[in-house]
């Protein structure tokens, strides 16, 4: 391939000595514009190592003069949008959950921070849709252990359920097998009772027993009809929804052995604009009260 | 008698060779200075007239006043980037229409087409911004430093007092055009009054200033330092436009077969030994382009018909018909070689076909923005959950609607659901007045409002039904629909 340069005669210009197939590569120079970019670039190069943060070394970098630091502009911008949301800050901390959701700029503004928040700190459990899980309440729904209302939420949200918070919601179902209060043949025949208030019973029998254990036991918090008390957290057993399921096998073993679900506190880990607007995004989702 | 004729020739004459000759033209040339002489006639009238139309268009545009309304601005044509808006005239355009702007480039590009086949590059020869700017250029400079022989003189002459003065005060009038220029472009996209105002205490945004700068940069290199560079090297029209011509486009012809043999011998009017052309060069030094028309059509020829003009002068004064130089076609040029009569066809396959693809276009524009909807509906279904059971037992969607309002005033729109018997159709935060919801939109605005939809478990057949979301404006009865479905779960 590579042979000696020669003098091509038709352009006049020295061959570089390669040749392919009989095709010569003539030695021209590069062209002008394009000698000019890389020496404008080499210039700035140089320039831009002394101005801005370039060299790594081993346990730190070369500043640069100008002394830019990407962190530096980000934690500048963020500090800036926190600045300008101040404003509606303040005015959501000032007003009431009411009029929060009928102003519409703190509406949509709680909405939209409601949802960021809610993914950060709420989807684990609740999922991301907020349509929970076994154990987990769906907070689309309608059916609400505590009450759907902007403030219940709000205050479920603030002092959770069976938290650490002193102010927090506090029930315990009974764990009727485990306390030895009921037998086994007296849950299953209370468990087809309950079963029965929501039409999905399959024994008539061991329901009809079971409604004086219900009776005797279970009234206190659940009220007569299964139709749940709010105040105390007690399920409404006559709906159609379950929050760890209607099958008689789960019916059977949250008699036996309770339930005790657990809500942290939020009121130590979040603002009380973000619990504000945690409120009015899971009021909004379609069961808000 | 011939000693006049002779005379004549001789004052006519000028002796130099076309910068831009065609035998000479290697592949790409280094500028080489060209300085145009004047040319007086009815073709260098008629490209002053143009230039002031274009001009005045491209600058005076942006102050016209038309009322929108309240709260609307009242520039007639206006693109409104952080209003998200295009307006012109009485046509106002949301950014997802931009599908006009498409349309509006198909006519301008088939305009061209039908004016190129018809009368070959009166584009490139009269209204191209490049040719109007170079123009303007030229006769500023012409009007600093003279005519052609003091231009080039000048040119030559050592860096003097005089030089430098003329040629500092050319490049800051060619500046401030350019300026102009810029100035004039950043007035379409803000409030003209305003911004004027605003630029000249320094008040205006950076993006301006840079915009100003930008177009001050590219007026100035394009029609000051490049000029005809542009057309020959830069500009792909001329190399695109020689398919939309045939042997029947007009063009800026040289007539041969009357202009040869030339020479500048002739001795009466009568002498046969020689054509119309006196060879005097005239065609040549007006040429803004640096060539030479008599070396026949050329991609570097404009069709600025400057040559014509400079022709026609000559021709007068040797007492000869005017028009060895003219708009002439291919097609007659063959004609008269063979003493068949002229014929200029306008009516061909292509300027037909060109004429019928712009109305074409031009009709579908118009229908569609006759039958512009004022209201656009956009329905999103709620994918997580996909549904929610309620303690009824019943099945609940959520979808998003986005109403676009694009009417200039506040409108009320009714929302009705039909594919299902529905236990509930209900938008958060707004009351059920009557059958269906009832949602307030803003004047030129677009509400997002997040329906639920909810039904029976025993009235869904599938797991998937068809339902139809529609919206209806309350006064006017209009209404749209979109298409979506209800899920629930599988069977």
């Amino acid at each position: 391939m590579a042979g000696n340069p020669r003098k091509d005669e038709i352009s006049g210009v020295d061959t570089t000595g390669h040749e392919w197939d009989g095709i010569e590569e003539l030695n021209n120079p590069l062209p002008r514009w394009w000698l000019w970019v890389l020496y404008a670039s080499v210039i700035w190069s140089i320039g831009y190592w002394i101005a801005m943060p370039a060299w790594p070394g081993i346990s730190d970098y070369t500043r640069g003069v100008l002394g830019y630091s990407q962190r530096q502009t980000v934690m500048d911008e963020l500090a800036e949008v926190k600045a300008g949301r101040a404003d509606i800050e303040a005015k959501i901390v000032a007003s009431s959950l009411e009029d929060i959701a009928k102003d519409p700029n703190l509406n949509q503004y709680a909405l939209a921070a409601g949802q960021a928040a809610f993914g950060d700190n709420c989807a684990g459990c609740h999922g991301s849709g907020a349509q929970g899980a076994k154990g987990y309440p769906n907070l689309n729904d309608d059916h609400w252990l505590w009450g759907g209302s902007l403030e219940d939420i709000h205050y479920t949200i603030n002092y959770g359920i069976r938290s650490t918070h002193d102010e927090t919601r506090f029930n315990d179902m009974t764990a009727f097998l485990a306390d030895e209060i009921l037998e086994k043949q007296e849950i299953s025949d209370v468990a087809e009772y309950v079963l029965s208030l929501s039409g999905t019973s399959s024994d008539s029998e061991a329901a009809q027993r079971g409604l004086p254990i219900f009776e005797d036991n279970c009234v206190a918090c659940h009220e007569t009809g299964g139709v749940g008390n709010r105040e105390m957290g007690a399920p409404n057993l006559s709906d159609k929804l379950w929050l760890f399921g209607g099958d008689k096998k789960t019916v059977v073993q949250s008699i036996a052995y309770g339930r005790k679900g657990v809500m942290p506190t939020w009121e130590a880990r979040l603002d009380p604009v973000t619990i504000k607007a945690l409120s009015i995004y899971v009021h909004s989702l379609g069961g808000g009260e | 008698m011939s000693t006049k004729l002779e005379q004549i020739v001789k004052e006519a004459t000028v002796e130099v060779e076309a910068v831009n000759k065609k035998e000479n033209r290697p592949l790409y040339k280094k500028r080489e200075p060209i300085f145009p002489k004047r040319a007086v006639g009815q073709f260098r009238r008629l490209k002053w007239l143009i230039m002031i139309i274009t001009l005045s268009i491209y600058y005076l545009v942006p102050f016209i006043r038309w009322d929108r309304g309240p709260g609307a601005p009242d520039q007639a044509v206006l693109i409104d980037f952080p209003g998200n808006r295009f307006y012109f005239f009485f046509i106002e355009l949301w950014p997802q229409e931009v599908y006009y702007i498409t349309g509006i480039l198909i006519v301008a590009g088939l305009v061209l087409f039908f004016f190129t086949s018809l009368f070959g590059r009166v584009w490139c020869g009269y209204a191209c911004p490049q040719t109007v700017w170079t123009d303007l250029f030229i006769a500023v400079e012409r009007w600093i430093e003279g005519d052609r022989n003091a231009r080039i003189k000048l040119h030559r002459h050592k860096w003097d007092f005089e030089k430098i003065w003329k040629y500092t005060l050319k490049h800051t009038i060619w500046l401030i055009i350019g300026m102009a220029t810029g100035g004039a472009w950043v007035f379409y996209f803000a409030d003209a009054p305003t911004l004027l105002v605003d630029l000249f205490t320094l008040q205006a945004d950076i993006t301006a200033y840079s915009f100003v700068a930008l177009l001050t940069f590219t007026t100035y290199t394009l029609g000051g330092l490049s000029r005809e560079q542009v057309c020959i090297y830069m500009c792909p029209w001329p190399r695109i436009q020689a398919a939309m011509m045939d042997e029947d486009s007009l063009q800026v012809t040289y007539r041969k077969d009357r202009g040869e043999p030339r020479g500048r011998a002739k001795k009466t009017q009568d002498d046969k030994a020689f054509g119309d052309c006196i060879d005097c060069k005239q065609c040549v030094v007006v040429c803004p382009m640096g060539i030479d028309i008599r070396d026949g059509a050329q991609l570097e020829c404009i069709n600025c018909a400057l040559c014509i003009d400079a022709c026609d002068g000559i021709m007068d004064k040797m007492g000869t018909a005017r028009g060895l130089i003219g708009y002439d076609t291919d097609a007659n040029m063959a004609r008269r070689v063979k003493g068949v009569p002229q014929k200029f066809s306008l009516l061909r396959m292509r300027t037909i076909f060109y004429a019928v693809a712009i109305f074409a276009v031009c009709a579908f524009m118009v229908y569609l923005l006759a039958s512009r909807s004022p209201l656009d509906l956009n329905v999103l279904r709620d994918r997580n959950p996909l549904f929610v059971k309620l303690s009824d037992g019943s099945i609940r969607n959520g979808y998003t609607v986005k109403i676009l309002n694009k009417e200039r005033a506040p409108q009320q729109f009714l929302v009705t659901v039909t594919g299902l018997d529905f236990k509930e159709v209900k938008i958060n935060d707004i009351e059920n007045v009557g059958p269906a919801p009832i949602v307030d939109v803003k004047s030129d605005n677009l509400r997002s409002v997040h329906l639920f939809l909810s039904v029976d478990a025993q009235e869904l057949e599938t797991a998937s039904e068809p339902i139809t979301i529609t919206v209806t404006n309350k006064d006017t009865g209009y209404s749209v629909s979109n298409d979506s479905v209800f899920i629930g779960p599988n069977k």
